[in-house]
C-alpha cells in the first residue's frame, strides 16, 4: 500500500491513532464517538434512506451522499455503542468530503491501519471493515451512470 | 473478608443465593472494604462512557484472553490483572455489564476457573442500573495493587474441550445460540457475520434453548418455576445430569452456565468455549442439521 494514495485526512487520522500508546488511542476513539454529528434535519426523519451495517455488533446505519462527485457521509449508532460510534465517526469525518474517486481506491484495509486491533480485538473492528465496504458500495450504486 | 450476601427475597429460591446481588444492594455497599465492583462488556468503550462509582474495568478479550493462543490467561496473568484491579483473594467481586450480563457471566465463569471464591452477578446489570436511574461516574479509580497470589487455572470442572464433548455424546447437551444458528440456517449470530465456521448447524442431540430465555423483560433473571418450565419441561434437563452448554465462542453459554449452576442448581454443568467456531470448523465430527435435536451419534 503506497503512502501517498491515502489522502491527507484520512493519513492525519491514522497517524493521530499510531502516535499513542494503546491506551490513549481508545481515549482517541471515544473522542470520536462523541463527536459522531447528529443526523442533518433532511435525513433525521428518513430511516428508509438508511443501511444496516450489518457486520456490526450494534443497529448502525449509514447513508453516503455524492453531490458534485464529492462524498458525504451520515451514520447513526446508539450511546451504548460507543465503539462502534467511534469507528463510524472515523469514517465520516474521513470520507466526507472526498472525491467518489478517492473513497473507491481507499484499501479496503484502512481499518486495519490504526493501531487498534490489539486495543479493541480484531473481530471488535471487522465492523468498520464493514462499514467501509457497504460505503462504497453506496457510492458504486450512486455513480453508476 | 467475605461481605454479607443480599437477602433480597427474590433470589432466595435459587440454589445459589449468594451469587447474585442487586443494583439495590451494590448502590448501598459502595464503598465497603473488600469488595470490588468489576465492568465487562461486549463494548470496549462503554465503561469509559459512564460506569458506577469507584468499578473498575476488565475486558473479556484484552485482559482475560491470551493475546495468542485461543486461551484464558495463565495464573501468572490473572494474577497480575487481579493485583492491578484492586482484588484480593478474599475480596468480594461484583460484575455486571451490558447486553444482559452476557459478558460479565463470561467474565465470572473465568474467574470460576481459577477458584476465586466470592464472585457475584448484579442482577441486570448495567440496564437495570439505568432504567433504577442510579447514578454513573465518570471518574476512573486507581486502586491499590494487591498481592493476589498466582494460581493454577482448572480447566477440569467447568469447561470442556472438544474431546470432552465427544466423550460426553450421549449426554444432555445445551445449544444456547440462535434458533438460526442451530439449525444451520447460518453459520453466525446475526450481527457478528465475522465470527464465523465452515459448518453449520448443531452437535446432534443438544437441546436448543437460546440463552436470553433465561432473563425477563428487564434485564433480570427469571424467577425460578420459569426458568424449570424453559430447561426442565422443555429441556428434558434432570437432577443428577452430567451437562455442557455451547454457543459460539463460549461467552453466552457462560451465562447459561451460571443459571444451570447456581440459579437451578445442577452441580455438574460444563462450559465448551470452543463452541460452535471450533466444532463447525473440525474435521469428521458429527453435525445435525435442522431444528431437531438429531440422534447421538454411534461412536
Amino acid at each position: 500500500m503506497s503512502e501517498q494514495q491515502i489522502p491527507s485526512q484520512l493519513a492525519e487520522i491514522r497517524d493521530d491513532f499510531l502516535g499513542f500508546e494503546l491506551r490513549d488511542r481508545l481515549q482517541l476513539l471515544l473522542e470520536f464517538a462523541n463527536e459522531l454529528p447528529e443526523l442533518p434535519a433532511r435525513y433525521a426523519d428518513h430511516p428508509d434512506l438508511f443501511e444496516r451495517v450489518e457486520e456490526c455488533q450494534s443497529p448502525v446505519f449509514i447513508f453516503i451522499e455524492v453531490e458534485n462527485d464529492i462524498v458525504h457521509m451520515f451514520a447513526t449508532a446508539p450511546a451504548e455503542a460507543p465503539t462502534t460510534r467511534g469507528f463510524a465517526s472515523i469514517l465520516v469525518q474521513g470520507l466526507s468530503g472526498l472525491s467518489s474517486a478517492e473513497v473507491l481506491e481507499l484499501s479496503d484495509d484502512f481499518p486495519q491501519t490504526l493501531g487498534l486491533s490489539q486495543a479493541v480485538s480484531p473481530l471488535r473492528l471487522r465492523g468498520m471493515t464493514g462499514m467501509l465496504a457497504r460505503a462504497k458500495r453506496q457510492i458504486r450504486l450512486k455513480t453508476a451512470a | 473478608m467475605t461481605i454479607e450476601r443480599d437477602p433480597a427475597p427474590q433470589f432466595a429460591e435459587f440454589s445459589h443465593p449468594e451469587r447474585l446481588v442487586s443494583a439495590q444492594w451494590v448502590e448501598e455497599h459502595l464503598g465497603d472494604p473488600g469488595l470490588v465492583v468489576v465492568e465487562s462488556d461486549e463494548d470496549v468503550l462503554l465503561y469509559e462512557t459512564g460506569h458506577i462509582p469507584g468499578a473498575v474495568k476488565i475486558d473479556w478479550h484484552t485482559d482475560l484472553n491470551d493475546p495468542v493462543t485461543r486461551d484464558y490467561v495463565d495464573g501468572e496473568g490473572f494474577a497480575k490483572l487481579m493485583s492491578r484491579s484492586g482484588i484480593a483473594r478474599d475480596s468480594t467481586v461484583v460484575i455486571y455489564g451490558d447486553k444482559t450480563n452476557w459478558w460479565a457471566a463470561y467474565a465470572l465463569w473465568v474467574f470460576t476457573l481459577f477458584g476465586h471464591e466470592d464472585v457475584r452477578l448484579m442482577d441486570g446489570g448495567r440496564a437495570k442500573w439505568e432504567a433504577d436511574g442510579r447514578e454513573y461516574t465518570l471518574e476512573v479509580p486507581s486502586p491499590a495493587p494487591t498481592e493476589y497470589p498466582i494460581v493454577e487455572r482448572s480447566d477440569s470442572v467447568i469447561r470442556a474441550f472438544r474431546d470432552d464433548v465427544l466423550a460426553h455424546l450421549g449426554n444432555p447437551l445445551v445449544d444456547v445460540r440462535s434458533p438460526e444458528e442451530y439449525s444451520g440456517a447460518r453459520t453466525t449470530v446475526p450481527g457478528y457475520p465475522e465470527e464465523g465456521a465452515l459448518r453449520a448447524g448443531h452437535i446432534p442431540s443438544a437441546q436448543s434453548v437460546p440463552w436470553s430465555k433465561a432473563v425477563a423483560e428487564d434485564g433480570t433473571f427469571r424467577p425460578l418455576d420459569e426458568l424449570n418450565a424453559i430447561y426442565r419441561e422443555g429441556a428434558g434437563l434432570k437432577d443428577g445430569d452430567d451437562i455442557v452448554a455451547y454457543c459460539r465462542i463460549g461467552e453466552r453459554s457462560s451465562h447459561t452456565w451460571f443459571v444451570l449452576n447456581y440459579l437451578m442448581g445442577f452441580p455438574n454443568v460444563r462450559n465448551y468455549d470452543g463452541s460452535w467456531t471450533e466444532w463447525g470448523s473440525l474435521v469428521r465430527v458429527p453435525i445435525a442439521l435442522g431444528t431437531e435435536p438429531g440422534d447421538v451419534p454411534s461412536r
